[in-house]
């Protein structure tokens, strides 16, 4: 029931005209007995769904901010299994649907196996895969098949209509529009190829279109939202949690009722 | 079972090795480097000026070198040397900096970005791009750079900007990540030359081409001194471009043993080490499937080796695919082998070797006196140790030589 989750959250906001506010936070950054209350806190400030990061030793996708987030994950000694574990025992707490978001060689080394017995008790919505692209999601795929858990696939402003149309196609629980060429928690002025972009993948997408990488203020997110079902907002959790202010989170919050896509 | 050994399929793989796990947003240069790639493989002018740069420039075609007073003293089979270490640059890098070099000018890019661990790829990617008149900036990890100084200065001498990495173990698998992270941003108009037979396809498959000239070229002159083809071929293997391009052109003779030598550090049993075959399981890092050292968690772990032209977690694709049809057999040495085999050879030749190479040359030395008299080894000398003496005599000074 999990996979479902998310299309009901899609569906709902749709309903009420509004769009989805989705927060990244590193599992284990600031202690893994904390991710509780952290996943409460996001659930409290209004984010609608929750992208859980897995700590990686070489995050080649992502700028300074999620680097030592997840470097401190790591000092931790938190692991990709005790993160799973944590979440089978907190699931029935949290009330918004969360998917992980993870480099590939943690689950790879995990086994596809048990990664998918264990996130399914944990709970997981969905798995987000930076460096699997399409060409490369066959194991993953044959992995998860029959699972509950939606394999959510990335678009960027270099992908091809050709390969934009064949990423859409049975691609499950959102897709994540990356914003920039670059890594997350960047700097951005978008510029209207963004904007373009965006309109060219919602147009092409059967399933929700959430825009994320260097979104990192409510103007920001109402501007990207406008375009799209969504907006993903990381590094600046990621940092607002690192240095206590979590009272800044729902600042970051578009008010309700956006405009629709044009 | 030597006939099914064959280049990557079209994606990319070697057997279940290879492959290309990047972010989506460099899909489409990974592509458009590939079609660029077999275009310029096709055209009689990138060959012609890749061939005249591989001679005028670089000083090819290099010596196998006899290496009759090391024979004689070992007393086992006869040893050459491919004589890498006489390249320009002092090390086989060049050769696939100036291919890929030629191929930035070829997609019409002006920029190229590299990573770098000693700083052997750095200087051979500064030196290509000073050539080709090409922007270069070189990405090392700090604390490599620290250890470097020499060869920061040479790499800034040649023009290049050094970016030193402070990011994660601020070594070169660092480097790495960073200039990966930098590609992406700034993929219009830069190519980013990867230094070893790794990262995504079609690097693994590219690099080994343009390092393949090292066994075309020791394969026509063992035959021509010998009249026939060595029982062993060596190459010392971090990364592997050195190994894969020794490999390359004696893969399909059967007769031909092929040994990587990878680097122990202060032994396999140990944590300090740096042998990804011998002692690591396969995983999925910096673009490919391949065999390295990690936790059980996934994280890759710290390495250690004496050469810091090893000193990286994982090994290129085709290697792990080798090794795992059985093709190539991978040894290895420790710390203190490599310094004996670099003081054996520096004293018994008057070749001083790269630490890099004294890995495959302790291998050498180990196995030569255990073979025939008429049997005959082939051992890449990738790299000229001049950039190595201060290091060397640090580690003398300190005695750690002895035991």
């Amino acid at each position: 029931m999990t996979k479902e989750k998310i299309e009901e959250t899609f569906k709902r906001l749709s309903d009420e005209g509004d769009k989805a506010f989705i927060a990244y936070i590193m599992a284990g950054d600031g202690g893994l007995e904390n991710l509780e209350s952290q996943i409460k806190t996001l659930e409290e400030s209004g984010v609608d769904l929750i992208e859980i990061g897995i700590p990686f030793s070489d995050p080649a996708a992502d700028g300074p901010v999620i680097q030592e987030a997840g470097i401190r994950a790591l000092e931790n000694g938190v692991s990709l299994l005790d993160i799973l574990n944590t979440l089978a025992k907190i699931k029935d707490e949290i009330s918004v649907p969360y998917v992980l978001m993870t480099y590939y060689n943690p689950v790879y080394k995990l086994t596809l196996d048990v990664f998918r017995n264990k996130a399914e008790e944990a709970g997981v919505s969905g798995i987000i895969v930076p460096d699997v692209p399409l060409d490369e999601e066959a194991e993953l795929k044959n992995g998860l098949r029959g699972s509950d858990i939606a394999i959510i696939r990335l678009a960027t402003l270099t992908t091809s209509d050709e390969r934009l149309r064949e990423i859409t196609r049975d691609a499950e629980g959102f897709i994540y529009a990356v914003t920039v060429n670059g890594v997350t928690g960047g700097q951005n002025n978008y510029k209207e190829e963004v904007y373009d972009n965006l309109e060219r993948i919602k147009r092409v997408s059967p399933i929700p279109v959430c825009a994320g990488f260097g979104v990192s203020n409510k103007t920001q997110a109402e501007q990207l939202g406008a375009y799209t079902d969504g907006v993903i907002v990381g590094s600046k959790i990621v940092k607002i949690f690192y240095q206590g202010r979590e009272r800044e989170i729902k600042d970051l919050i578009p008010d309700k009722k956006l405009t629709r896509v044009k | 079972m030597i006939n099914n050994i064959k280049s990557p399929n079209e994606a990319g793989k070697f057997g279940i090795f290879g492959g290309a796990y990047v972010a989506e947003s460099l899909v489409a240069t990974l592509e458009e480097l590939e079609t660029a790639y077999r275009q310029a493989k096709a055209d009689p002018e990138f060959q012609k000026e890749f061939d005249y740069l591989l001679k005028d420039y670089v000083g090819r075609e290099n010596p196998l070198y006899y290496a009759r007073r090391l024979t004689e003293k070992l007393g086992g089979a006869k040893i050459y040397l491919k004589r890498e270490d006489l390249n320009h640059t002092g090390a086989h890098k060049i050769n696939n900096a100036i291919g890929q070099g030629l191929l930035t000018k070829y997609m019409g890019k002006t920029k190229v970005i590299a990573e770098t661990g000693a700083g052997q790829h750095g200087v051979a990617t500064a030196t290509i791009a000073a050539l080709l008149g090409l922007e270069c900036k070189v990405f090392m990890g700090a604390k490599d750079a620290k250890r470097q100084e020499l060869n920061v200065f040479r790499m800034e001498l040649l023009g290049a900007e050094v970016i030193r990495v402070e990011q994660g173990t601020a070594t070169l698998k660092d480097a790495v990540n960073e200039a990966m992270r930098y590609w992406v941003e700034h993929m219009d108009d830069t190519h980013y030359i990867i230094g070893s037979a790794l990262g995504p396809h079609p690097f693994p498959e590219m690099v080994k081409d343009f390092q393949s000239i090292i066994s075309k070229e020791a394969r026509n002159q063992i035959i021509e001194k010998e009249g026939r083809l060595p029982d062993q071929v060596v190459a010392c293997i971090g990364g592997g471009s050195n190994a894969i391009g020794m490999f390359a052109d004696f893969i399909a003779d059967e007769t031909v043993d092929l040994i990587g030598v990878e680097a122990a550090g202060k032994g396999i049993e140990t944590n300090e080490t740096a042998a990804a075959i011998n002692k690591g399981t396969v995983g999925i890092a910096h673009g490919a499937k391949m065999h390295m050292l990690q936790d059980e968690d996934g994280q890759l772990l710290a390495t250690h080796s004496i050469s810091a032209g090893l000193d990286y977690p994982g090994i290129g694709p085709e290697h792990s695919y080798l090794h795992d049809t059985g093709r190539a057999k991978y040894a290895y040495a420790n710390d203190k082998e490599a310094l004996r085999a670099f003081y054996e050879l520096s004293r018994t030749e008057g070749i001083i070797p790269a630490l890099e190479s004294s890995h495959a040359l302790a291998y050498v030395i180990k196995t030569a006196p255990t073979l025939d008299k008429d049997q005959i080894i082939v051992m890449s000398l990738s790299g000229r140790g001049d950039k190595d003496v201060e290091l060397v005599k640090n580690v003398t000074k300190e005695g750690n030589t002895d035991d």
